[in-house]
This record gives structure tokens, C-alpha cells and sequence, in this order.
């Protein structure tokens, strides 16, 4: 009985006002919109799932309209050249640092942290000042006899700076699995005449993938849901989800679509994250 | 990997140092510059003329911003209290359990308190705003205060965990053995020993609710816009060196709390 004492607080707190909600968001979805913005309560519909797909013409026949499809794919597509790049690049830093001598590594851990402890509109705007049109770049580009480059307000934009947000979720999942791995077992690749790529691909790879796939999720799912880097160096043209939801509660006042395109997200990173736990379970215990 | 033979020649993957010199320069140059350009006389936000602290006193010079960080601060404060003391009292209903019944509750629970670490940030947001327009809540500093306890808590909640876990058990035992109650056993041996975790806690919730946009943009309404809510508007008005220091001091701000951090979780690891 006390323990459920000691524990109401918090369960209160995210269960009354994260759950709960949720819930509600997705009770939204499936309302009508209101005529000035809000909801009509009580009065039931599908039409914000039919909206992301369809567009009424005249006579309320449907139309197929791939614009919101579109968007959807756009943020798939910078998700996951985004993870690709952190991998590529995050895998090797946690390799390198995971072969240090132990004061230094925690340094490196440390160095690695504190960006993300810093704030992330902030962040975002430092890369404004290097990719803008007279920008730091441009300025390098130009001191060396080269053309300016259009660069900020580009996907090229959104993808720089979703890496830059989010690399460090990729290097330390990883660190943690290379840090664990029983160096023996590579020696004894390498003692049975491996090399280093065949001990790399056939013995570290394999042994680190719980902390690569976690890493890849870990960078994925806040790109797919990102608001700040498309908005500030995409300059809002190159939409991606985020910025669709925002804008159902701000100018485009459709809180029941809105609301479906947050669930249909939701979706889409629960159903990684079961797939994650299936594959790789492990009590939350472990992983702290 | 814990050998000795680390540092041993075969060890060496080719190109693994390069890239992460590369990564470093790529993680810490935009921060280094913007932190330069911060100190730039000149009025356009890139061109460099000259060391000047203009800009910061432009800032400190600005009621708006003023007041915008002073409501960070209030919300901060008041967030980091009620989500630390919800992670310790949870932390400390978790340890309570040990038979093999309890198990899967533990795992439960454990699930709805990262929820707020699972679920992306502009989903919560929206599902927040939602709510407290349902409840017909104000929108204001008091709704941005909730919604900012509620994702805090996770992040005071694994330091003040970690911490416990990591406790002797016999401590405990000794302490009833020796005749104090569970009061006093908890004022004397657990606090103490739960202290460094409780404070690191503390101070990693602190810099999330100072950081965070996303969702205060969403709940915060008129009256209650934070310094990120404020920078943000700036932005999009346009670059200026003003934005450039007030970007600095919050960069300074959580620099210097995740430094000290670090250090008492280092001065606690040695001694």
C-alpha cells in the first residue's frame, strides 16, 4: 500500500495530464470541425482520415489529393536519410571512443552530451548564420573564387541540421553496446586469422546492433516529428508532419485533422518502438 | 571493452580517428561561432568588425526579453520542484519491490514514466493543449508549469533511480537493526546517500524546462511567453546581433549547468 503511495504523484501527473490526453486527441480526430475553429462535440465523423487522402470536389464526390501523402513521404524520406548519416558517421565516433583509456572516455561522453543539454532553437539558429545566402559559408565559398550557394531554406538545410540535433542519440547507444562487448571474443577473431574488417563486420557489428538499431530509433523518431529545424531552415516551404500539426492550430484552424495526423505519428513510433522491445527485449532496469 | 590491450596497435580501425575529429568540429563549431559572433560590434549579424559586449547590454536592456526570462525562470523553478519530488517519491516506491509478483507492474511503470520520452514532442503538445482547452483552463504560466512537470519528470526520475539502484542494501538494515524507525532511517542514511542523484536530477529537469519550445509554444498563450517562445519570434522576424547574445546566454546558461552536472557526478564517482 505505501508503495502505491510513494508512486501516485508521478503516475498522477503523466497518467491525468499525458495519457489522459492522448486519449482525447485521438477522441478529436474523430469529430466534427468546428466552423470558426475548435470541435463540435458530440457530433461524429471520419473526415479528417478521409481528408488526409481525398479532397471534396463540387458535387462531394472524392478526389484523390496526394498533397498531405506527399508531406508524409517528404519527412519519411529526410527521417531516414538523416538516421543513415548519423549512423555512418556516429558509428565510428562510438568505436573510436569506446577504444580510449577510461578518463578520457568519459570525457568524450561528456563532450557529446552537452550539446543536447543546450537549447535546440538555439542550436538551429547558429546554423541560419553559417547556411544563409551571405552567410559564413558563402562568405568562404566567395573568399575562394567560388560561387555563393543557395543553401538555407532547402531540404539540403533540413538535413544538416536534423543530423546536427540529433547525432548524439546515435553515438551513445552505440558507445554503450561497443563499451560492453567482450574484447576477448576479438582477439579470438583475430587470433583465428581474421582481419581487422572481418573482425569489424562479422564479430564487433553483430554484437553492437542492439545498440545501432536503438540508435537509428533513438534519431528517427524525433526527425519524423521534428518542428523547429524544418520551420527555422526550411524556412516552412519544405513542410514536414510537424509543421502540418502545428498549422491545423494555428492558421489552418482544423483541430480534428490536426489531431488525426498526431495519432496517425503516434502510430507510426509506437508501432517502431513494439518492434524494438520484440526484437531486443530488456527490462527497463537494464537499460538505466 | 575492458582489457588492457586497448591501446594496443591492432586495435586501430583506419579512418575511425579522422571522422571523429570531423564530428567534433561539426558538433562544436556552430556553437563556437555563434558564441564569437555574439561579441560582434557590428550591426549585421555575420560580418565581424570589431570586439564589442553591445549586444548583451541591447539584451539586458529589453523589457520584453526581461520579462520573458523571468517567466522561464519562475515556470523552470516551479516545474523542477514538483517533478523532482514526484521522481524521488517514485523512485522510492519503486525500490519497495522485490517479489517476483511485482515484477511486471515494475515494468509498467517504469513504461508511463518515459512516456513522456517516447511520445514526440509536438504529439504531447498537441494532446496537452487539447486538454486544457477542454478543461477550460486559461492558457498562461500555470497550464505551461504542468505540461512542463509532466515531461520533467523522467529526467529527474533516472538520475534519483540510477542512484538507489546503485545503494547498499545493508545500509538500510544496518540502520533498523540499530533501532531507527523508517523515518529516521530515511531522514539519516537513505536522503543523504540519495542527495547527489536527487540534485542531478533536479538540474537536468531544470535545463529541459529552459530549453523547451515546442510544447510551451503550444500552451503557453498570450501571457506567458518563455525566452525560447520569445527568441523564436525574433528569429523569424529576422537575424540580428541581438539574437545572436541572448542565443549566447542561454548557450552560457546551460553550458555551465550541465558542466557543473558533470562535475558532481565526477567528484562523486572519485571520492
Amino acid at each position: 500500500m505505501k508503495r502505491v503511495g510513494l508512486l501516485l504523484p508521478a503516475l498522477f501527473m503523466i497518467g491525468f495530464f499525458m495519457l489522459l490526453p492522448l486519449g482525447l486527441m485521438a477522441y478529436v480526430s474523430f469529430l466534427e470541425r468546428g466552423v470558426n475553429g475548435g470541435v463540435v462535440w458530440g457530433s461524429y465523423t471520419a473526415e479528417a482520415y478521409i481528408q488526409f487522402l481525398f479532397e471534396r470536389d463540387l458535387d462531394d464526390s472524392l478526389l484523390l489529393n496526394t498533397d498531405y501523402l506527399q508531406i508524409f513521404l517528404r519527412s519519411f524520406t529526410l527521417s531516414c536519410i538523416t538516421s543513415l548519416l548519423a549512423l555512418l558517421i556516429g558509428f565510428p565516433v562510438a568505436l573510436y571512443m569506446a577504444l580510449q583509456p577510461k578518463p578520457y572516455r568519459n570525457l568524450l561522453i561528456f563532450l557529446v552530451t552537452v550539446p543536447f543539454w543546450t537549447n535546440l532553437l538555439v542550436r538551429n539558429y547558429a546554423w541560419i548564420l553559417l547556411l544563409r545566402n551571405n552567410g559564413l559559408i558563402n562568405d568562404l565559398l566567395q573568399g575562394l573564387g567560388l560561387e555563393p550557394l543557395r543553401m538555407l531554406y532547402t531540404p539540403f538545410a533540413i538535413g544538416v541540421g536534423l543530423t546536427y540535433s540529433y547525432l548524439p542519440f546515435m553515438v551513445l547507444p552505440i558507445y554503450a553496446s561497443l563499451e560492453k562487448i567482450d574484447l576477448r571474443l576479438v582477439e579470438a577473431a583475430f587470433d583465428l586469422g581474421a582481419d581487422r574488417r572481418r573482425a569489424l563486420t562479422r564479430v564487433i557489428i553483430p554484437l553492437a546492433l542492439p545498440g545501432i538499431i536503438a540508435g537509428t530509433l533513438l534519431v528517427f523518431v524525433p526527425c519524423l516529428g521534428a518542428y523547429v529545424t524544418p520551420e527555422l531552415l526550411g524556412g516552412g516551404k519544405s513542410l514536414m508532419i510537424g509543421n502540418l500539426i502545428q498549422n491545423q492550430f494555428g492558421a489552418a484552424r482544423n483541430w480534428p485533422f490536426g489531431s488525426a495526423l498526431a495519432f496517425v505519428l503516434l502510430g507510426i513510433v509506437l508501432l517502431a518502438m513494439m518492434l524494438y522491445l520484440l526484437r531486443f527485449r530488456r527490462t527497463p532496469e537494464e537499460t538505466t | 571493452m575492458n582489457l588492457s590491450s586497448r591501446t594496443d596497435p591492432l586495435w586501430r580501425f583506419a579512418g575511425v580517428r579522422p571522422v571523429t575529429v570531423l564530428f567534433f568540429a561539426y558538433l562544436y563549431l556552430p556553437i563556437i561561432i555563434l558564441l564569437v559572433l555574439s561579441f560582434n560590434l557590428n550591426d549585421s549579424a555575420t560580418i565581424w568588425t570589431g570586439f564589442s559586449t553591445h549586444w548583451y547590454g541591447v539584451v539586458l536592456g529589453n523589457d520584453d526579453i526581461l520579462r520573458a526570462a523571468s517567466n522561464s525562470l519562475l515556470i523552470a523553478i516551479s516545474a523542477t520542484l514538483l517533478a523532482t519530488l514526484a521522481a524521488t517519491l517514485a523512485a522510492l516506491g519503486m525500490s519497495r519491490n522485490t517479489g517476483a509478483a511485482q515484477q511486471r507492474s515494475t515494468n509498467t511503470i517504469n513504461g508511463i514514466i518515459s512516456l513522456p520520452l517516447i511520445v514526440p514532442e509536438i504529439v504531447t503538445a498537441v494532446a496537452t493543449l487539447l486538454f486544457f482547452v477542454l478543461l477550460g483552463l486559461q492558457l498562461g504560466l500555470l497550464t505551461v508549469i504542468i505540461a512542463h512537470t509532466v515531461f520533467c519528470i523522467p529526467f529527474a526520475y533516472l538520475p534519483i533511480r540510477a542512484r538507489l539502484v546503485g545503494m547498499d542494501a545493508s545500509l538500510h538494515e544496518a540502520a533498523m537493526d540499530l533501532y531507527a524507525n523508517e523515518w529516521l532511517t530515511f531522514r539519516r542514511v537513505t536522503l543523504p546517500l540519495l542527495w547527489p542523484g536527487i540534485l542531478s536530477g533536479a538540474m537536468l529537469a531544470f535545463i529541459i524546462s529552459l530549453d523547451d519550445f515546442v510544447i510551451t509554444y503550444f500552451v503557453a498563450g498570450a501571457g506567458a511567453t518563455t525566452l525560447p517562445v520569445y527568441i523564436f519570434g525574433m528569429i523569424r522576424i529576422g537575424i540580428t546581433p541581438e539574437v545572436n547574445a541572448i542565443s549566447a546566454l542561454m548557450l552560457i546558461v546551460s553550458i555551465i549547468f550541465v558542466s557543473l552536472s558533470y562535475l558532481l557526478g565526477r567528484s562523486r564517482s572519485s571520492g
